[in-house]
């Protein structure tokens, strides 16, 4: 449906004047997290600049609706600014007479009262439509199928299909012309209520315990999205980042292979996998064909194929890497990996071992 | 103000007066203050504890705004900056916005219907006196249980604290049991408010005043106590449940022994979305009486006005799910919640064309009660249709727990209600003091206001849209959202300026303010007809009205108002 031609013919002026204070102070910021990925990032996530199926339907509705909400203020606010003006005392004579007192008028109580009336039936009508199009049955039947699961503070991710278990940083296949790629994303938490919003790819959604919500999204331009989770779950909220890496289905393939594969081992940093086993990292970390088979924390088995740590709160890089292992608290205060108060040596060594989970 | 009376007052004319009683001391006037039954002292207290604690969750505001103005800021501790938002919520909407709702009603309701008091005048003490330690009980959660990790301090769950954050396994200590019985409280407080200023409208209108002709801040009012009645004692049910959880392990909500989280939402929003009406609601109605005065005009169409307050009332009690669109309800509740949500449209939209017309026509005196009435038409009228877009339910997939509804909702209760309720210091308060509020000042008061609402909250439709969530301690740069958070913390300036200047001005002009007199409006109602400040028995004679403006027929014999009602 969102053929090439339509996404270039529509209009994108609200989306270039909100954004482009913003982008001045761009270049500075993200680029450098852009990690193994040759792919743009998409960190400004304009609802109005949607980047796939459902956003897209979502984005023609609010278009609409910001329409008719523009239409009648600029009437009922021109109104008001003319009265305000035209009826304004002009002098003291003004205070000599009362003007004239009307009282009310039938007919024209009813005019504004059926207009809105006429306004209200239309609106309802589209968001009818918009719900039974985006909450019906997905257009095609062979999906590709997720479980992402909210944590405090980070997101598991799952795919049942090939039996690939990650975190925080969520592959899907690009949806292009000859093979349509929709992806379902079910939605369940571990423990308090969050919200999952990438507005470029589809509205949002709750995450509630012992709940289980469906989104599925559709995108047509590779890059990586940035999103939030949105209810306050607690001192950490504001770092549980999402981050939706959309490319095309011979990378996805890729990617899901080398997810596949057990992680290698390296003999030079065997001191350090003992270090991890040993200091009961393993109790919340997962890490394939070791003793660490934790569920609490984000599995580790590919670590290094990730862009961000701590769920987006900085990059995946050998300085922040360091810090994070000696206390995880500086970093990202108040999430539920304590410091295990190690030694640097200590650090030095599962820091070489974690680095070699490609 | 208490002292004007005795002159008239024969019957302690000859008694001694009792310790603490003489004019003037302060040991006289606290006791005053604690143990008045009067309806007016009580409502001052209402409205003094508002602006009390509103100056309170201003600052944290303040404190808010500073942490979000430039990205990866540490001026606060995620824990602190959660504790922040939580109170500032809670206050502002059980503590600032309900006294003044409830102190507005006190002091004006009884004028307004020619009654000498309230009808249960001690029950209404004990309203206030509730509502003042709900109040207190919130604040001691920052003194009380320090000493365990993480469990002194306020609650930070945010302000509908959303179970099962809200249970002890992830809040840990007393914070949330202080937040919990705090609003309890209140809302005990509230309930017997309600059926206290309900009875007294139904029961002590003076004669010849017929509902059809009560004033429309009356109207309101009525409204508003419906509501209360009707939608706090589920909130207080919440309350209940929810302390049984905490303290005795029930697990109402605790979704690991099969609890509902949902159930939690459900309960808060058939409270919190009434909740709403019952603070915008004597908004409409302070403006419903400054709007006619200062256009020389009775209001258009009072008649439509009373319907659609009453239907609004009456649809308010059936949106509430409107809040919960993301929440996964099934395309059916979400499309019967977008409805009735898009709904409440038409009677507001009936309201502000009334307004309009009661303007159109006239001869508008820019006094500064106008000038917030003005600001608060075009403020309430940009909150409505944000309102109209966050109601269709698939736009609200994109906006809900964004910047855009922060947003959205600051321009209710701050463009909105707050502007009101300066309206109607400004309008009242020489009747309560007998001296004019300056006008300069009030100028001064009014462009600062306004300019930093402006500054602070129309970028936060911006940053919403750029996909900024609510209730983030910090963020990251490059997401877009710098400049427009920035601007919004630059707003907060203009807004603490203007702030103090009303403040200043309300000291100021009590003592050396223009004497004001009994009528310095020229307006219609009843309390206009008495003296400034009003005696404590209100009228010396019970008046008796035969119209909708009792004073427009004084002053104009010649064209009485009850020829053409």
């Amino acid at each position: 449906m969102p053929g090439l031609s339509r996404r270039c013919a529509r209009s994108r002026l609200f989306a270039i004047g909100v954004t482009v204070l913003s982008l001045l102070a761009l270049p500075t910021a993200l680029s450098g997290i852009a990690g193994a990925e040759d792919l743009p990032i998409h960190s400004i996530q304009n609802i109005f600049d949607p980047k796939s199926g459902p956003a897209e339907t979502l984005y023609w509705l609010s278009i609409l609706v910001l329409a008719i909400c523009t239409g009648i203020f600029l009437v009922v606010g021109g109104l008001l600014t003319y009265a305000i003006i035209r009826y304004r005392r002009r002098g003291s004579h003004d205070d000599m007479e009362e003007p004239p007192q009307v009282y009310g008028s039938t007919a024209i109580e009813l005019a504004w009262t059926v207009i809105p009336i006429l306004i209200v039936v239309v609106l309802a009508l589209v968001t009818a439509r918009t719900i039974g199009e985006l909450k019906g049955p997905l257009p095609i039947a062979n999906n590709e199928e997720l479980r992402i699961i909210g944590h405090r503070f980070w997101w598991e991710v799952r795919y049942p299909k090939y039996h690939v278990v990650t975190a925080n940083e969520i592959h899907v296949p690009l949806n292009s012309r000859p093979e349509a790629a929709v992806t379902e994303l079910t939605l369940e938490s571990a423990d308090v209520v969050h919200g999952f919003w990438v507005p470029q790819l589809n509205g949002k959604s709750w995450v509630v315990p012992n709940y289980r919500n469906t989104l599925w999204i559709k995108p047509y331009e590779a890059g990586i999205y940035l999103g939030n989770c949105t209810v306050i779950c607690g001192d950490q909220h504001a770092n549980m980042l999402i981050r939706v890496v959309v490319q095309n289905r011979e990378d996805y393939n890729q990617w899901l292979e080398n997810q596949q594969k057990p992680p290698v081992a390296d003999p030079n940093v065997e001191k350090g996998r003992k270090e991890f086993v040993a200091n009961s990292c393993g109790t919340c970390h997962s890490i394939e064909a070791t003793a660490a088979n934790g569920v609490f924390g984000p599995d580790l088995t590919h670590f290094m194929s990730r862009a961000t740590l701590g769920a987006g709160v900085a990059p995946n890089d050998e300085d922040h890497l360091r810090a994070w292992l000696k206390d995880p608290q500086v970093l990202k205060p108040g999430c539920l990996m304590p410091n295990m108060k190690l030694e640097d040596k200590q650090v030095d060594e599962i820091l070489a071992y974690l680095r070699t989970l490609k | 103000m208490a002292n004007s009376t005795r002159t008239i007052d024969i019957g302690t004319a000859q008694a001694p007066a009792r310790p603490g009683e003489e004019r003037g001391t302060l040991t006289g006037w606290l006791q005053d203050l604690v143990f008045t039954v009067d309806h007016k002292k009580l409502g001052l207290m209402y409205i003094g504890t508002g602006w009390l604690f509103f100056v309170l969750a201003g600052s944290m505001a303040t404190f808010i705004r500073l942490q979000l103005a430039v990205p990866s800021n540490h001026v606060v501790t995620p824990q602190e900056f959660n504790g922040l938002i939580t109170m500032h919520g809670t206050v502002m909407i059980f503590f600032v916005a309900m006294p003044f709702a409830f102190g507005f009603a006190n002091y004006i309701v009884p004028l307004q219907i020619g009654a000498r008091d309230m009808a249960f005048p001690r029950l209404n003490a004990f309203s206030f006196w509730v509502t003042f330690l709900g109040g207190c009980l919130l604040f001691m959660s920052y003194f009380c249980a320090p000493g365990l990790y993480d469990a002194g301090g306020p609650p930070q769950v945010g302000w509908f604290a959303l179970a099962p954050l809200n249970s002890s396994a992830f809040s840990r200590g007393p914070s949330v049991d202080y937040w919990s019985l705090s609003l309890l409280v209140t809302g005990i407080g509230s309930i017997t408010g309600g059926v206290n200023v309900m009875v007294t409208i139904f029961c002590y209108r003076c004669k010849g005043m017929t509902l059809y002709r009560m004033p429309l801040f009356v109207w309101m009012i009525v409204v508003t106590m419906f509501l209360v009645i009707m939608f706090i004692p589920p909130l207080t049910a919440a309350q209940i449940m929810l302390m049984l959880e905490r303290l005795l392990g029930a697990t109402f909500f605790d979704t690991q022994a099969g609890g509902s989280a949902i159930l939690w939402q459900h309960f808060f929003w058939i409270f919190g979305h009434p909740e709403v009406y019952i603070l915008v609601l004597p908004a409409f109605g302070i403006v419903s009486e400054v709007v006619p005065v200062f256009s020389r005009k009775p209001i258009f169409g009072y008649p439509a006005m009373v319907a659609a307050s009453v239907v609004i009332g009456f649809i308010s009690a059936g949106v509430w799910a409107h809040h919960m669109f993301t929440v996964g309800m099934s395309p059916f509740s979400t499309t019967f919640f977008a409805f009735s949500t898009l709904l409440i449209a038409i009677p507001t939209g009936i309201k502000i064309f009334n307004w309009l017309a009661t303007m159109y026509g006239g001869k508008i005196r820019f006094e500064v009660p106008m000038l917030f009435c003005i600001g608060f038409l075009f403020q309430f009228l940009i909150a409505g249709l944000t309102g109209v877009m966050l109601g269709v339910a698939p736009f609200d997939w994109q906006l809900n727990d964004s910047y855009f509804v922060i947003a959205h909702f600051h321009y209710v209760i701050v463009g909105a209600i707050i502007f009101a309720v300066f309206a109607g210091t400004y309008y009242w308060y020489p009747k309560a003091f007998g001296r004019m509020l300056s006008k300069k000042l009030g100028l001064w008061h009014f462009w600062l206001f306004t300019i930093g609402f402006h500054l602070t909250f129309d970028p936060q439709h911006i940053s919403g849209i750029l996909g900024m969530p609510r209730r983030i301690y910090t963020y990251q740069p490059g997401r877009g959202w710098e400049i427009w958070n920035l601007i919004s913390t630059i707003g907060v300036i203009f807004q603490g300026a203007a702030a103090v200047i009303f403040v200043f001005n309300m000291f100021w002009s009590y003592w050396k303010g223009k004497q004001a007199g009994e009528d310095p409006w020229d307006a219609w109602t009843l309390e206009w007809v008495t003296s400034s400040p009003p005696p404590e028995y209100n009228f010396e004679k019970l008046p008796e009205v035969l119209s909708r403006r009792p004073l427009w027929d004084l002053k104009h014999p010649d064209d009485p108002d009850w020829k053409y009602e």
